[in-house]
């Protein structure tokens, strides 16, 4: 019995109950022991595919880990041009980050709805999602919009090229993710919660929060940091 | 119902899987809580910024410690990436990239610190090439 399972063990589980079965109870204390352990087969697809995301969520974080490094390397570098304190304003900043923040709860919920089947509530609850990230990239075009009128754009100086390619950097992201989360409700509403499209849900709502924390990164070192600090 | 809920009672996670066993809290409760801190930290980090309550200097110390909390937060309660060992996978991936990320970033404005400071005052640099 320490041995733990056997190889003909896993294979009669696997013939007994099929792929999803995994794992052996040779006690008969009702619970599956493999954890991760490579005795029980091969894990589910859901966990394959979150998996698989999350190494690509890290790598985008990666990713904006450059622009991060680029901007505080030039935070400092204005070529006598407006600097952060001259330009940012904290109250707008401020909505953003309730939107996002509000948003990210919201796409939680949504995930939660469509575990329980509840179509008219997932709808709801991703539409909301939506709207507030549109709120969100609505507010940062605008800001974008209003530095380049006052002459501020990303060509006055390495400071305001680091910002812009940040900033617009993760408002691409966000103007992405509303994109596919349009899809995803489309999926929804039409194919039902299939096992696929709930993995692809999932996936998004894996992208959506890591926006969130590249958000918290980045109002706190680029807006607060830079306004007023 | 049957094929995909069967998936869920097995102790692999994914990211952002919803644990509910065991702590008595269900998932909307998990994302209300976590709610709640995100907002108490972004507030408290809104307001350290605007006003003279800490000490001048130690205020960007403040806001990147209230904002690797806040990430904490979002990972915890939106992202459900936990220490169980059915999260193994996804914290040790979670801690490979903390690794790079601080690498890059700490690494960069530190080589970059150094080099302005080594580097030649503008003026002198000037009169070198006339």
């Amino acid at each position: 019995m320490s041995k733990g399972p056997t190889p003909s063990d896993v294979a009669a589980v696997y013939l007994q109950h099929g792929p999803y079965r995994r794992g052996h109870d040779p006690h008969g204390h009702g619970h599956i022991e493999a954890r991760g352990h490579g005795a029980g087969g091969p894990a589910p697809k859901r966990v394959i595919v979150g998996y698989g995301f999350w190494i690509f969520l890290l790598s985008d974080i990666v990713m904006f880990s450059g622009f991060f490094a680029a901007y505080a390397v030039l935070a400092h570098a204005t070529a006598g041009g407006p600097t952060g304190r001259e330009l940012f304003d904290l109250k707008r900043v401020a909505i953003e980050t309730g939107c996002l923040l509000a948003s990210s709860f919201t796409c939680g919920l949504g995930y939660v709805a469509a575990t329980r089947r509840r179509q008219i509530e997932t709808q709801f609850w991703m539409l909301v999602t939506g709207l507030l990230g549109l709120v969100f990239v609505i507010l940062e075009v605008l800001e974008f919009y209003e530095m380049i009128e006052k002459g501020a754009g990303p060509d006055r100086s390495a400071f305001l090229s680091a910002f812009f390619a940040l900033v617009g950097c993760h408002g691409l992201h966000v103007t992405v993710g509303g994109l596919w989360l349009g899809t995803m409700m489309a999926q929804i509403w039409f194919k039902g919660f299939r096992p696929q499209i709930m993995r692809r849900l999932l996936c998004f709502n894996l992208f959506w929060h890591a926006l969130d924390i590249i958000w918290v990164a980045l109002f706190t070192i680029v807006y607060l940091l830079g306004a007023g600090a | 119902m049957s094929g995909h809920d069967e998936d869920w009672e097995y102790d692999d996670a994914a990211p952002g899987d919803e644990h509910a066993g065991g702590s008595g809290f269900g998932a909307i409760q998990v994302y209300l809580l976590g709610l709640l801190l995100a907002v108490g930290l972004t507030v408290a980090s809104f307001w350290i910024a605007g006003s003279n309550a800490v000490w001048g200097p130690g205020i960007p110390a403040a806001l990147l410690a209230l904002a690797v909390a806040q990430i904490g937060v979002h990972l915890v309660f939106f992202l459900h990436i936990t220490s169980g060992p059915e999260n193994t996978n996804n914290t040790l991936a979670l801690a490979f990239g903390v690794m790079i990320v601080l690498l890059v970033v700490v690494g960069s404005v530190w080589i970059m610190a150094h080099l302005n400071h080594n580097m030649m005052p503008m003026e002198q640099m000037l009169k070198m090439q006339r």
